[in-house]
């Protein structure tokens, strides 16, 4: 297996500039391989720690104990920092807050900018990554004049046009109504699928984490799921338990069965839900 | 309501003086302005107004935005020439009456004054129209360069414009949102005495400070997360080349100056 | 007896300019004192803009706003009374906290009507209570509480001014499961125990399914439909259509039925299908024909 990151016994707590504790474990001896080109899913509700995980896999926070790796570079060293973050980029939940020039396309040269890359290169880099995330008409266009969902594609654009081999998303659709949700989602999918890049998607929502190939449930700071999504979410009640939503097709099949009809929880889409309800019928 | 400010704004086009050179045009913009207050005499005056009009025509703009820019300016005119047309008693008497005179030498500054002043405006409005806010940034990093001998922060003072350039509307809109959202709670603006209006702005200025800190902070993260470290090893995406026109158009605008000055001197 | 009415409303922006955009559309709409209304829409279909009419924050381009029969113009120097009888809760509102303790920020609204300082205590305490916030939370900064708390606060701001009507945009958005619960726990408990008017702004048909008794559909500045919960979730298709996405569980019913499942068509909770699913299955089992 070919790892890209990796958390090895982690353990974080927030200190103050003195270094004396401010907050409880926020991660408690966190273990997370992260394979190259996978598309792996966070869940967990807020709190959980999951957006902690995702800034120390960048070198944002460090680990109170335990390493994390990123291409075998510990994020401690503050001299590989710079290089960490050539491989993993990172986008973030408000787009406003991560864009910064007043046009489009010099806010996505920002990134290869500071990589010192030529300037013709960088217009070859800018024009393709706008053109991935379908937001190349909009080129000249000013950030305030853009919709949530186009704001987070100019973002992701701007970190894949620094040709990083990793993507974390920490909560990029939070803040955005379901069409731009689903403008993003697409565009972390295309990520993945078309250009090989590895995906960790941060999120509270089920019906995004189910979109992933492998699915890694948080709560109070540990992993207490990890699998593929038709596995994590054929379990209703541990989820319920960590106040995560179901799919209401594993929540109905769940249902049915607690109401007395032979029938497990057996699928998360529709399509197999309403398959194993006819089955009952037939 | 706030959106309807304009001065600072860019309107896109491909005219002659969108497409000069934005370090020509802040270096000409400069010489105008010293065109402006080089003379007493009207005559030297005169050639600033003919270049800021064959500019403005240049432009290709429409003329209304111009007066839409001096709006807001109209009260400060008006206060300098009744300052100006009341305080200066010099020259021949116009009228007399009571402690007032009003005088030719005043009514005269008064005029100069206002002409000054609404084409200082027009002038500056017309770089910020035609150069996109990045441009007029990267300019005047460009501009500044040598300084960075003598260690002043060249490259952060542009950052820092185009940071303060981007957030602007952003902020604007923001705090359309709070007053909306407080009115909702029955704030009211704009009854009561000045102290109850001042004190009626701080439900609305202390969520927009604690926002601006907070975008502050993440931009500042999102910023070091695609690996910037001020100007070390940075590059950029669109290079400045000055050619023919930059050259002919700063050699215009010395001209006239120098004409001005001859003006302003001799006459 | 309508609380709330509309005639002909219609609003632009930037009218006489090339800019210009109608918003809302002449809408004509009735709102019962009492109901919970759900309403709906994608971005852009003037969902927002007509709410901010309801409280006179948005002047119409046409047309008018009837509240109690009276319009709400009528005598501009009054309409900051309107706002203290449509309460009006914007998207995050979190972001409009500004007092020193979550005890002044509730108390923000009621001061601006001129209660007396007791008055506007009762007030506090009978909301705080209303909406679960403890009294050591009301001696806290409001900047110093978690993201879900800070919003309760928020909208106990508003909630305060004991409106006849409350609006809410949106206020759940960002939020995760449990948050979004609890928030919705607590409007719920808001109309049953005042009795008041809830209008509720949401892009999810879950939520809005779960307490509305009335849906409000918009699109591109007209209402598209303005009926009973589940005659709304009837017209799948039609939503669908318009960019809204429907919850699973009324998809998975509606395929159950063309299958032959004899399934009402008007489901929209998990609860609804397990009664009717199970009821079906008893039927087929026990050897009845219907069910």
């Amino acid at each position: 297996m070919n790892v890209q990151l990796k958390a090895d016994h982690v353990w974080f707590h927030y200190t103050d500039e003195e270094g004396n504790r401010t907050s409880d474990d926020v991660l408690k001896d966190v273990s997370l391989e992260i394979e190259k080109g996978s598309f792996t899913a966070v869940l967990g509700h807020n709190g959980s720690g999951k957006s902690t995980l995702a800034r120390l896999m960048n070198g944002i926070l460090v680990p109170g104990s335990g390493t994390v790796l990123v291409e075998g570079m510990d994020t401690r060293d503050e001299d590989l920092l710079y290089d960490i973050r050539r491989h993993v980029g990172m986008v973030f939940q408000n787009p406003d807050n991560q864009i910064v020039a007043t046009i489009v396309e010099e806010d996505v040269a920002f990134g290869p900018e500071n990589l010192g890359i030529d300037p013709a290169e960088i217009r070859r880099r800018v024009d393709d990554a706008l053109r991935a995330v379908d937001m190349y008409d909009y080129r000249l266009h000013a950030p305030s004049q853009l919709s949530g969902g186009q704001k987070q594609r100019v973002a992701i654009a701007g970190i894949i046009a620094m040709r990083p081999d990793c993507i974390i998303l920490d909560e990029p659709t939070a803040m955005l109504d379901p069409r731009g949700r689903r403008e993003v989602m697409k565009t972390i999918r295309m990520l993945n699928r078309e250009f090989g890049i590895t995906v960790v998607l941060i999120t509270h929502y089920m019906d995004e984490a189910v979109q992933a190939d492998r699915v890694v449930v948080m709560d109070d700071g540990k992993i207490i799921l990890d699998n593929v999504p038709q596995a994590v979410f054929t379990k209703p009640e541990l989820l319920q338990a960590v106040g995560l939503d179901v799919p209401q097709a594993a929540e109905l099949l769940q249902s049915l069965g607690e109401a007395g009809l032979p029938i497990t929880v057996s699928a998360i889409d529709e399509a197999s839900c309403v398959d194993a309800i006819m089955n009952l019928f037939a | 309501m706030l959106k309807d400010i304009t001065i600072g704004q860019y309107f896109p086009g491909d005219s002659l003086l969108h497409r000069l050179d934005a370090r020509f045009k802040i270096v000409m913009t400069l010489l105008y302005i010293v065109m402006l207050f080089m003379g007493e005499a009207f005559y030297s005056l005169a050639f600033g107004m003919v270049y800021c009009i064959a500019a403005l025509l240049l432009s290709r703009l429409p003329v209304k935005l111009f007066f839409k820019s001096l709006k807001p300016l109209i009260p400060i005119l008006l206060f300098t020439a009744v300052l100006d047309v009341f305080f200066i008693t010099d020259g021949t008497v116009y009228l007399e009456a009571g402690f007032l005179k009003i005088t030719e030498e005043g009514v005269l500054t008064a005029v100069r004054m206002v002409v000054r002043i609404i084409f200082l405006i027009v002038g500056s409005s017309l770089l910020t129209y035609t150069t996109s806010p990045i441009q007029l940034t990267d300019a005047i990093e460009r501009l500044l360069a040598p300084l960075k001998k003598v260690h002043f922060p060249v490259h952060s003072f542009a950052m820092m414009m185009t940071i303060a350039l981007r957030f602007i509307p952003t902020l604007m809109e923001e705090t359309d949102k709070i007053i909306a959202a407080q009115k909702a709670r029955g704030a009211s603006f704009d009854t009561g005495k000045l102290t109850d209006k001042a004190k009626a702005l701080v439900p609305v200025l202390i969520p927009l400070f604690v926002s601006a800190f907070r975008r502050a902070e993440e931009l500042a993260t999102a910023m070091e997360c695609r690996c910037y470290r001020g100007d070390i090893g940075r590059t950029k995406m669109k290079q400045m080349h000055a050619c023919m026109r930059d050259w002919i158009a700063l050699g215009v605008t010395l001209l006239l100056l120098c004409c001005a000055a001859a003006a302003a001197v001799l006459l | 007896m309508a609380i709330l009415r509309t005639e002909e409303l219609t609003y632009q922006y930037s009218a006489g300019t090339p800019f210009e955009k109608t918003a809302v559309d002449h809408v004509n709409l009735e709102i019962e004192e009492g109901a919970f209304v759900g309403v709906i829409g994608s971005t852009g279909s003037g969902k927002s803009t007509l709410m901010q009419h309801f409280n006179g924050l948005l002047r119409p381009t046409s047309g008018t706003v009837y509240l109690d029969g009276t319009d709400i113009w009528e005598d501009k120097t009054k309409i900051r009374d309107v706002r203290f009888q449509v309460g009006l809760v914007f998207q995050y509102p979190e972001y409009q906290l500004f007092e020193e303790t979550v005890f002044r920020d509730i108390a923000y609204g009621p001061k601006n009507m001129g209660l007396t300082e007791n008055e506007v205590k009762e007030r506090v305490l009978e909301t705080a209570e209303l909406v679960g916030l403890d009294e050591e939370i009301l001696a806290q900064s409001p900047f110093a509480l978690s993201g879900g708390q800070k919003r309760r606060v928020a909208i106990a701001g508003v909630m305060a001014l004991r409106p006849r009507i409350l609006i809410l945009d949106e206020p759940t958005a960002g939020l995760d499961p449990m948050g979004r619960e609890d928030i919705l726990a607590e409007i719920r408990a808001y109309h049953k125990k005042t009795g008041g008017t809830v209008l509720l702004v949401s892009h999810s048909m879950e939520d809005v399914a779960k307490c509305a008794g009335k849906i409000l559909v918009m699109d591109h500045g007209s209402v598209f439909c303005y009926e009973d919960t589940a005659a709304v979730f009837r017209r799948v298709e039609q939503l669908e259509q318009l960019g809204l996405s429907v919850p699973q569980v009324t998809k998975i019913c509606a395929e159950l039925r063309k299958r032959g499942i004899p399934l009402g068509n008007d489901i929209y909770t998990v609860q609804e299908a397990v009664r009717q699913l199970a009821a079906c299955y008893k039927a087929k089992k026990g050897g009845a024909s219907v069910c």
